[in-house]
């Protein structure tokens, strides 16, 4: 029963990609079941669509410099202000925001920066303007507002990510020595620190990487138009009406991957070259500017965390806005109305949201204490290659395998549907609970087992009446993550639903093209409320349920 | 003689490492002391007894316990409790319900909840049922431990350097309060320490590795 588990749960994780890869390049080259014959037809057409040099540019220069970028300012407070009450204060303020789904940062981010948005009203009170100024902010031809988002979003995840490793790397004795050798504070982190806890992060960097070369939702709302990212051109071609265009989406896809590829390349170049600057640096016995360095750091991860938070203050002051004109920073009136008639359907479709996502959750959840409790119990030891594995669905762009898993799902008679978006949901879910969870899994007194055994409680006892119970809190955690990463799934519930399967990340998206503030309030506002939803019970259920073991608290 | 826990020619090695080898045969009622310096496998041997071996360590010989042989049993099929150093109380389940994870099933509810606060009222515990065992004092946990494992009649005890975390006062109580529940039970002890003080106060024979 348990032994196939992580046989089974690799082949969940890696099938949908592989089919899906390959259902992509099939159609691309004339192939399959609505092909041609071997043709370059599609990959003609991609290449001759005028937009393709400026939408791939687009999508490098956003990718690269969003992630240089978040990758920068996390070195930074970490450098210049682990162990200090502003590092408290700042982690604070920047881990829940990584709940927040991307769209509904997006559209927060998109209600601060606009023409007619709070930033703007700043300059227009005082300089006495009554229109909005004739600009191009979101949206503009450089990216630069997605690129914004972008690292504003991807900064508290990789922070966490590189706080979590932190404890692998011995940082404190490092920066000891370090700093008794006469570096500074930020200088010695990046000297002595930074290199291994990077080899740490660099799965998850590169799952940035990727995500914000080829992400759909963010660059929907943020991205320009005319041309968009790759990605968004290739989610047009993928739903036109005209089955035509599938082959060409195909081939967009395929163009995209190879993309990625060379993207990961260059990375993979970058790494190193820096490792050489580093050494040179190291050998130059130079520092740096420390002060500057410490306070850019402190700086641009509250500005961060503000414009993340600052945004989901407006979706929520524009959901209940009566009459709310340009110039003015708070709405005329605070009303009910928006609410009336628009509540009823945001919160009919958060329900079928949290549905799926507590589906896609429950059974990624089995599988993950599965492939857990069979590593224990039969000593299977999970190499590299394994975590790989657990990354693959991350690593490679949605855009590129998913309409090829649509296409492979339909040629076996499996048309889009609430089941296919749940097992798509999986496939991103899993890894995320795998990885929140299996710290504490594997963390667990394993002596706690052996006294049971010499009481008498067979392996099964041990794990439901001893280590999930004691794991309820971490165990909680991993179910939230999930849920909220389902919570944040744009790409698969559209092209796996085909449509047809509505939730939060799907409607808000849609409503973005709209500009009807006051909706777009609402549903950014609940898309962020179902995904916090979850973790507010993970907090309070173990502290209810254990309030009288004291044992257990701080997990 | 089939009474006891014998260990017939056991061999421990880690990879090309031999790490030790051991005859021995412990009586009812009595310790045998395993003395040796840290690295020198004892803690290995426990595992190998317990039947969960660590996954690239590998043991010869056999473990037969009152004449029947261990070899291939699950561990909660050997009936043989252990001890730690720490008293691993289980954090969520309050300290009565400790004392009943280990409780031979059967019997009904009344005596098995008897069978608890007896054995509190044994270790001078009475009414300690509903606490949480993370309230309780380094010595009286480590008296709850011994009787969790003593209430689920093991037919063998293992001690993994019990005495090692209390201090010197308590450690002597402990010692004798083991020591004597142990006897009482006449069932074979062994133990592992580093502190020939502990082998002392076994009076038992002592094996050093």
């Amino acid at each position: 029963m348990l032994r196939p588990l992580p046989l089974a749960t690799a082949a969940i994780l890696s099938g949908p990609v592989l089919l899906g890869l390959l259902g992509t390049v099939l159609p691309a080259v004339g192939l399959g079941p609505l092909g041609t014959g071997l043709t370059l037809d599609p990959v003609r057409e991609v290449l001759a669509w005028p937009g393709l040099p400026q939408a791939m540019a687009l999508s490098l220069t956003s990718g690269l410099l969003s992630t240089l970028g978040a990758l920068a300012v996390a070195m930074l407070i970490l450098a210049g202000w682990h162990g200090t009450r502003a590092f408290t204060l700042l982690e604070r303020l920047l881990s829940p925001l990584l709940a927040v789904p991307h769209a509904a940062a997006a559209l927060g981010l998109a209600f601060l920066i606009a023409p007619s948005g709070w930033i703007a009203r700043l300059p227009a009170l005082a300089l006495g303007w009554d229109v909005p100024p004739d600009l191009l902010i979101v949206q503009d031809r450089l990216g630069l507002a997605l690129t914004a988002g972008l690292i504003a979003k991807e900064l508290p995840f990789l922070l966490l990510m590189m706080l979590a490793a932190l404890g692998q790397t011995d940082q404190r004795r490092r920066m000891a020595v370090a700093r008794s050798l006469g570096q500074g504070r930020v200088a010695g982190w990046v000297k002595t620190v930074f290199p291994s806890l990077y080899a740490q992060v660099r799965l998850p960097v590169l799952v940035v990487l990727v995500y914000a070369m080829t992400n759909v939702d963010v660059a929907l709302i943020l991205g320009p138009n005319t041309p968009p990212t790759l990605s968004v051109q290739v989610t047009r071609w993928m739903t036109d009406p005209d089955l035509g265009q599938r082959a060409v989406a195909a081939a967009g896809a395929v163009v995209q991957l190879g993309l990625v590829l060379a993207a990961l390349l260059a990375w993979q170049m970058g790494e190193r070259l820096t490792a050489r600057l580093g050494r040179a640096w190291v050998w130059s016995g130079r520092g740096l500017a420390e002060r500057a360095a410490r306070a850019a750091g402190l700086a641009l991860g509250v500005l961060s965390a503000l414009s993340i938070l600052l945004g989901i203050a407006a979706l929520a002051l524009w959901s209940v806005a009566a009459g709310w004109r340009f110039p003015d920073l708070v709405p005329e009136a605070l009303s009910a109305r928006n609410w009336m008639r628009f509540g009823p359907e945001m919160l009919e479709v958060a329900g079928d949201t949290l549905a799926l996502a507590a589906v896609s959750t429950a059974v990624s959840l089995l599988l993950v204490i599965g492939c857990l409790e069979a590593e224990h119990r039969f000593g299977l030891t999970v190499g590299q290659r394994a975590l790989w594995l657990l990354y693959l669905p991350l690593l490679i762009p949605q855009v590129a395998f998913l309409p090829g898993l649509v296409a492979a799902a339909g040629s076996v008679g499996l048309g889009p549907s609430w089941p296919l978006v749940a097992l798509g949901h999986v496939v991103f879910v899993l890894p995320y609970v795998f990885l929140s969870l299996s710290g504490p899994f594997r963390a667990w007194d394993g002596r706690l087992a052996r006294v049971a055994a010499g009481l008498g409680a067979r392996p099964d006892a041990v794990l439901w009446r001893l280590r999930l119970p004691m794991l309820l809190a971490p165990v909680l955690t991993a179910v939230a993550v999930g849920m909220a990463v389902s919570v944040g799934q744009y790409l698969p519930t559209l092209l796996l639903g085909g449509g047809r399967v509505s939730t939060l990340a799907t409607e808000a998206v849609a409503l973005a093209a709209g500009g009807n503030r006051r909706a777009i309030g609402i549903w950014g506002l609940g898309q962020t409320l179902a995904a916090f939803l979850p973790f507010a019970l993970a907090l309070l259920v173990p502290a209810l349920v254990w309030r009288d073991r004291r044992g257990l608290r701080h997990g | 003689m089939a009474e006891g826990l014998r260990l017939e020619g056991v061999r421990l090695s880690q990879g090309e490492r031999s790490l030790l080898e051991i005859d021995a045969c412990v009586p009812p009622g009595t310790v045998t002391t395993l003395m040796g310096p840290s690295g020198s496998g004892k803690s290995t041997l426990l595992s190998f007894v317990m039947g969960d071996l660590a996954p690239g360590f590998r043991a010869e010989g056999r473990v037969t316990l009152d004449g029947r042989d261990l070899t291939g049993l699950a561990p909660e099929a050997r009936h043989i409790g252990i001890l730690y150093q720490d008293p691993l109380l289980f954090p969520h389940l309050d300290v009565a319900a400790n004392l009943a994870f280990g409780l031979p099933r059967g019997g009904r509810r009344a005596a098995r909840r008897a069978a608890v606060e007896a054995a509190l009222s044994e270790v001078a515990l009475e009414g300690y049922g509903p606490r949480d065992p993370a309230t309780l004092s380094g010595g009286q946990a480590a008296r709850v431990a011994l009787m969790r494992v003593l209430l689920s009649a093991p037919r063998a005890l293992l001690l993994d350097e019990p005495f090692s975390k209390l201090d010197a006062e308590l450690r002597a109580q402990m010692r004798e309060l083991v020591f004597d529940r142990a006897r009482v039970a006449a069932i074979p002890v062994l133990l592992v320490t580093h502190d020939a003080a502990d082998a002392e106060a076994a009076g038992g024979p002592v094996i050093r590795l």
